[in-house]
């Protein structure tokens, strides 16, 4: 790892000099704006399925403890803001993490950074655990994985030059010799389609898309592995906001980054990211490659998100999907609701989801999915189809005479065979 | 004569560096009952044309002229106080973000009744059960006890909905409602919006909805205002926009966001280069600098000249602000097999 030198890093890693991305215009002084012709569309981005995982999580947790007011601050309860959520990334691959506000999706994409220390769980980036590793020995890790936040108004430091923030972590890191780190910080502002004159001006000159892509040229400068991409795209506007989706899709292309993708905006992380994993208070209720988690979800959290989203281009020609409307909010963290966390407010929910907990349960080739019962909309089954498998009577009730089959307990990837929910057997490929 | 006739709105702000001008000759019309949907980028001027409706900009820093007619009466001729007894009664508006557009330090209940006892003259008791009242149609649980909380006490959907049954407690006949989902979730947005779409047929209001989402629009907008650099650039039905827009900017707003439902496919196509400043906009038609369509124009109309909000080829109530002479040609040719290739193959078999 520490045999990487300047010497290694491209020349050419950027564009062709022809490259259509607009030069970054500069909202000051911009008395014209020269015309730039128009930009490479982009199609939604492809899964390798025989790539290896580069990051894989397992049962990761992080409890963040409360403390009660007064001078001996007692902790007195806990957060569970993420409580065993399981995960694979494949190398060059992007896999996105969508839910609500509050269900641990950003705090999953900082424990992956370890901007957090873990409350469990162990996290292998290429093949070592990194969920204990100390701060010290986090220093050579901090350039394998990297981090795109979310906000381009406080994430960059604005009484440093454009120039000083990105050639900061090759300081840092002493990656290459201090005169070269400006012909390096100019390459990278070309890369992500900045005027590398630029180097000198401070993020107040440059527009909330090209701050963005400052941000996402700080990322690149180690050339990291793996990317967390926190809401890269929502303090954005529209029109800008596919400009950057693209020069993502760009540079994960190019530089082979496996990226942890995780956004509220499922159309976009539809676009982005070939597999994807729902979130509701801090566990994994559904993941599944982008075909099935859109076409035929089973959870019925992940089919009133889905019916939630106000889609344009069926709005056009005529269709209005029906809305499940979920009643109320996401209940606290701080004391989830028993059994399964979602049924205060599922449509479907019945005494066992009080008692028993649904596991992640794997049915199909590239599909998992923590219900009881689990189906396509308006096809869920009557009776819970995962009672016989734990070993419990339909309402959650310990029942005597059944034998619970092993389950494959919460890991990641997925397995060569799963439990078809119409046949009620095992199945495989 | 329609209920709300807004003709020839200019807002502009002197500054050192010259005049901005945030809203330059905006026109449209809106009946009872119906939903007008302002679309645009930051900076388009959506939110000051509406400010200005409600004669919320200061006579010292902006220059406001034209007319705003609502029933009959021309806004921008009343007085502040002739204003102020309107703002809120007959017109009111829903903020984007509820957290700081109510005060903190007083309970909820307390900042809807004070909207009630401004325009009614009541006891605070009357007031209070009237505001417990909103807040039960707008949905929140055990409005008489969540009455007495803070804003701090709610959650981000409550306090919009908090925040809707404010704007909605004296019986508006217009509501604008400024970017009103932009801070929720989508299953919150979704409950929200229902609830506007209620309220709306309750009441008979007409309202506005400015917004950047396109999903918002198709959802709520009987009609469609496109707005770029503090114009409109297309303005027609709701459908007939985003069905056939005829402006490269709306084309460009519906290529550059991805969809749920549609083909994977389909390319995500951004507009180049950013906004302009509105400082000193670029000359002819404002979109020309980012416009990939501009070439197909002869000479240089578009560098040089405005073109006329005129119908297009469609519809006479279908208007455009653009110099292509075919441009439902050139959105079938060259737009719509690039964003929804899946609908292209459905209308040739």
């Amino acid at each position: 790892m520490s045999d990487r030198t300047s010497d290694e890093l491209p020349v050419s890693a950027g564009m062709p000099n022809d490259d259509p991305r607009p030069r970054g215009e500069d909202p000051v002084d911009s008395d014209e704006i020269d015309y730039v012709a128009p930009l490479e569309a982009h199609a939604a981005s492809v899964a390798d399925p025989n790539a290896k995982p580069i990051l894989e999580v397992r049962d990761l947790k992080m409890y963040f403890p409360v403390k009660s007011s007064g001078i001996i601050r007692r902790t007195i309860g806990q957060v569970q803001a993420v409580d065993g959520v399981s995960f694979q990334v494949p190398e060059g691959g992007s896999l996105g993490l969508v839910g609500e506000s509050g269900c641990g999706k950003s705090t999953t994409g900082r424990l992956i950074t370890r901007l957090y220390q873990p409350t469990g769980g162990t996290i292998n980036f290429d093949g070592r655990d990194i969920s204990k590793t100390s701060a010290r020995q986090l220093k050579p890790l901090r350039r394998e994985i990297q981090m795109i936040f979310q906000d381009p108004y406080t994430s960059l430091n604005p009484r440093h030059s454009v120039g000083s923030i990105i050639g900061a972590p090759l300081a840092i890191h002493k990656v290459v010799p201090r005169d070269k780190i400006l012909p390096r910080v100019q390459e990278l502002l070309d890369i992500v389609g900045l005027n590398p004159e630029h180097y000198n001006r401070y993020p107040h000159e440059f527009s909330g898309g090209q701050r963005q892509r400052i941000g996402i040229a700080r990322a690149l400068t180690l050339q990291p592995k793996v990317l967390v991409a926190d809401e890269p795209v929502s303090a954005l506007d529209v029109s800008i906001q596919a400009q950057v989706i693209n020069l993502l899709q760009d540079v994960q292309r190019e530089f082979n980054i496996a990226f942890l993708f995780v956004a509220h905006d499922l159309a976009v992380v539809r676009h982005f990211c070939p597999e994807i994993a729902v979130m509701y208070l801090g566990k994994i209720v559904e993941i599944a490659d982008r075909e099935t988690l859109y076409n035929r979800p089973n959870h019925p959290y992940t089919q009133a998100l889905l019916s939630a989203v106000p889609d344009v281009k069926q709005a056009a020609v005529g269709g209005r999907r029906e809305r499940i409307r979920l009643e109320g909010d996401v209940p606290s963290p701080i004391n989830p609701p028993s059994g399964c966390r979602f049924r205060t407010r599922c449509p479907i929910a019945q005494e066992i989801c009080a008692r028993v907990e649904p596991p992640l349960l794997q049915i199909g080739q590239r599909h998992k999915v923590a219900c009881h019962f689990a189906g396509e909309l308006g096809k869920h089954p009557d009776r819970p189809v995962t009672a016989p498998l734990l070993g419990v009577d339909d309402t959650g009730a310990p029942d005597p005479g059944a034998t619970p089959s092993p389950l494959a307990a919460n890991e990641p990837g997925y397995s060569d065979t799963w439990y078809d929910l119409e046949r009620k057997t095992m199945a495989s490929a | 004569m329609a209920f709300l006739s807004v003709r020839d709105l200019k807002v502009h702000f002197p500054t050192v560096d010259g005049v901005v001008k945030a809203t330059d000759g905006l026109s449209f019309e809106l009946e009872k009952g119906r939903t007008l949907g302002i679309v645009g980028e930051s900076g388009s001027g959506k939110s000051v044309s509406s400010s200005a409706i409600l004669g919320l900009h200061r006579k010292t820093s902006a220059k406001v002229s034209g007319e705003i007619l609502l029933d009959g009466t021309d806004l921008l001729t009343l007085s502040d106080e002739q204003m102020r007894r309107r703002r809120g009664k007959d017109v009111a508006m829903i903020f984007q973000d509820p957290l700081s557009a109510m005060h903190p330090y007083y309970s909820v209940g307390n900042q809807i009744a004070e909207a009630y006892r401004v325009h009614h003259d009541v006891s605070k008791r009357a007031a209070k059960a009237r505001a417990v009242e909103m807040l039960d149609r707008v949905g929140i649980p055990q409005p008489d006890r969540r009455v007495d909380d803070y804003p701090h006490q709610f959650s981000g959907g409550m306090r919009q909905r908090a925040m809707i049954a404010m704007g909605l407690i004296n019986n508006p006949s217009l509501l604008i409602a400024d970017e009103p989902t932009t801070a929720l979730d989508v299953t919150v947005q979704a409950q929200i919006l229902d609830l506007l779409q209620d309220l709306q047929k309750e009441f008979e209001s007409a309202v506005i909805i400015i917004t950047h989402d396109l999903g918002v629009i198709a959802e709520m907008a009987d009609e469609v205002l496109v707005m770029y650099a503090g114009r409109a650039v297309e303005y027609g039905s709701g459908n007939e926009i985003l069905t056939h827009p005829e402006m490269p900017y709306t084309w460009g707003l519906l290529s550059s966001v991805p969809d749920v439902s549609g083909d994977t496919d389909a390319r995500l196509i951004p507009i180049p280069g950013n906004p302009p400043s509105l400082l000193n906009p670029p000359s002819g038609c404002a979109f020309h600098p980012r416009c990939p369509h501009r070439d197909k124009v002869p000479g240089d109309l578009c560098f040089t000249t405005l073109p006329e909000l005129a119908p297009g080829t469609r519809t006479e109530t279908h208007l455009k602000r653009c110099h292509l002479t075919d441009p439902d040609a050139v959105y079938e040719r060259e737009v719509l097999p690039e964003i929804a290739p899946d609908l292209v193959e459905e209308s040739h078999s």
